[in-house]
């Protein structure tokens, strides 16, 4: 019961700041509400149970990635809100009408094939992992299932920062 | 899955309805969120713990596409002086 | 019903009224080591040996007319100290102050709450206190302190790197995220961490130096540079909580040395006979004691050494610390491995 009151409040809390960030005005304010996002996003895992994400969220999402945003709007400086401009020939209506075409798809897609999840993959994870906390549990799986996709996401991580130096380096 | 749903249309909104090119990686970065909780969620329901390691990707992969894209902001905002992106067409320089 | 509710929240009265007359008296404490470092005495008229001095500093500080310059964003203006001091507050969560203790008639722990991620959480709380720099300087509305707030917060965030891998190290050798058990594994084998890592050692307590921007990595807030730096538009009330949140941090990060390297609270020498009453004082006194050691070497650092230049401070982050904590990481796990 407790569980279900903290759920539905800390989704009330991720969306309406959600809300916040697509509509504020000023860019920073944005960038605020996004971490209150983050925040509380976090928090959603730690009741899910998924303590390891939940600090490695805040970490990278709300620790790493928010201030590198925060960064790059220093350095750009705006000095007109740049909705001022608005383009004759673009019409947020239809904005709006793609995002209500996805959310008829998504809702579709969820009446159609909705059954109770199986538990079919419970016994063979409990068996084959000697450790039983949750950050143990998805090292185990990371390094064990999952290397692959592992080393590639490392290399990734090293492409996307010689990119981004080069991209942001003033001559080359 | 329907508070993913929810934030999902969200940042699909903000990203379609936005001017500012800061703001619309902003609602991207909302949509990922959103799918990683769509993630947890059910890693949670079945008892797996494949969801968050496969979210752990998503966050990685996030963070490198938020680097690069700033990166990519930044070198163009020094050649036109704008972020707003329907100034944004070098089509038509 | 009383277990789960009355203790904890007895607990966090505790540490922080404890941590905020700490973090008061800090204050003093840094003006006398510096003013004995330099042959004079420090604040003595207030109270007996100036013992009162923080007292007036508050109140002086509080009396203080609340400037906000105009057209600076009043909300981000008037979160800024509060994201800074936040952080430092919330990470005592997690420190060890010591083993159970037995208080009416149950045993109590002397820490908070013991999350098994809580090494991750640590790191993750403080890369968060670097929000409160970049809005103080970005709310502030002017050149100088934006300026100075944005190489503050490229300092703190190169040495958050440098930091973590040390504590990566340290991890390898626990086996454990959560704070309690770092400890008790430096208590099974016998030996704190500081003499099995003390390269972790050294480079964890200069990127702590750096992380809480303190001398000779003070840059951002020096008075001669900058023209004070971020916190230049802050006066009263605001301005006390940006330096309260500075040596709150700086408590911080000495608990959380003393917790990873130098055995929580666990007393010296362990394994000799004849100094085995040191057994008979309680282990948040060991703690406290070696906070305090730590807390001395940061006011001493900053009484002795020059400070550094911008790029000088930059160019030790990268290209020296995070070389050096990466080196340390691999041999970490080689010897490892080779032993297991």
């Amino acid at each position: 019961m407790g569980e279900a009151i903290a759920f539905y409040t800390i989704s009330a809390f991720i969306l309406g700041f959600a809300v916040l960030v697509v509509t504020a005005r000023d860019t920073v304010h944005s960038i605020l509400f996004l971490v209150a996002d983050f925040l509380f996003v976090a928090a959603l895992y730690v009741l899910l149970h998924a303590e390891f994400l939940a600090v490695i969220q805040l970490l990278v999402y709300a620790g790493g990635i928010v201030v590198l945003y925060l960064f790059v709007v220093m350095l750009v400086n705006l000095k007109r809100p740049a909705e001022d401009y608005k383009d004759p020939r673009r019409r947020s209506a239809l904005g709006f009408g793609l995002a209500a075409a996805i959310l008829a798809e998504l809702a579709a897609i969820g009446a159609w094939s909705y059954t109770t999840p199986p538990h079919v993959v419970a016994e063979s994870a409990s068996t084959a992992m000697p450790f039983t906390g949750n950050t143990e549990q998805v090292g185990w799986l990371l390094y064990t299932s999952y290397l692959i996709p592992f080393e590639i996401a490392s290399m990734l991580l090293l492409v996307a920062m010689i990119g981004a130096i080069i991209l942001a380096k003033r001559e080359l | 899955m329907v508070l993913s749903a929810a934030l999902f249309i969200i940042g699909v909104i903000g990203v379609m309805v936005r001017r500012n090119i800061i703001i619309i990686f902003m609602s991207i970065e909302l949509i990922l969120n959103a799918v990683n909780i769509n993630l947890v969620a059910y890693s949670y329901q079945m008892h797996h713990v494949v969801g968050q390691v496969f979210a752990i990707f998503v966050i990685a992969v996030a963070a490198a596409e938020a680097a690069v894209g700033l990166g990519i902001i930044l070198a163009f905002y020094r050649n036109k002086e704008t972020v707003n992106i329907d100034e944004m067409n070098l089509m038509r320089w | 019903m009383i277990d789960s509710f009355v203790f904890p929240l007895l607990k966090i009265l505790i540490v922080l009224n404890a941590t905020l007359v700490g973090v008061t008296y800090m204050v003093l404490l840094e003006r006398k080591v510096i003013a004995w470092a330099q042959s004079r005495l420090g604040p003595m008229r207030v109270g007996p040996y100036g013992i009162l001095q923080p007292i007036a500093d508050a109140v002086k500080l509080m009396l203080k007319e609340d400037i906000t310059p105009t057209r600076a964003d009043k909300w981000v203006f008037t979160l800024a100290p509060i994201i800074s001091m936040v952080p430092a507050l919330i990470i005592y969560a997690v420190i060890p102050f010591g083993d159970h203790v037995q208080l009416f008639g149950r045993s109590v722990s002397l820490y908070i709450t013991d999350i098994n991620v809580g090494l991750l959480y640590v790191v993750s709380v403080a890369s968060v206190g670097v929000y409160g720099i970049i809005l103080a300087g970005y709310a502030s509305n002017s050149k100088f302190p934006l300026l100075a707030s944005l190489r503050a917060s490229a300092q703190l965030i190169s040495y958050e790197v440098a930091v973590t891998l040390t504590l990566v190290s340290v991890i390898l050798m626990s086996g454990t995220l959560s704070m309690v058990g770092i400890v008790r594994a430096q208590e099974s084998s016998h030996m704190w961490y500081a003499f099995v890592q003390p390269l972790a050692f050294v480079i964890f307590f200069i990127g702590g130096l750096a992380e809480t921007n303190r001398a000779p990595f003070d840059l951002p807030e020096a008075e001669q540079e900058l023209t004070g730096g971020f916190h230049t538009e802050y006066s009263g009330m605001r301005f006390a909580l940006f330096f309260l949140a500075e040596y709150a941090n700086m408590i911080v990060v000495s608990s959380v040395a003393t917790t990873l390297f130098l055995g929580g609270w666990l007393p010296p020498f362990p394994n000799i006979g004849f100094l085995s009453f040191l057994h008979f004082i309680p282990g948040w006194i060991w703690f406290l004691f070696k906070s305090f050691v730590f807390l001395y070497i940061f006011i001493w650092v900053r009484a002795t050494l020059p400070r550094y230049r911008y790029d000088q401070l930059m160019r030790l982050g990268w290209k020296v610390l995070i070389p050096l904590a990466i080196v340390n990481l691999v041999v970490t796990a080689i010897i490892k491995v080779a032993l297991s």
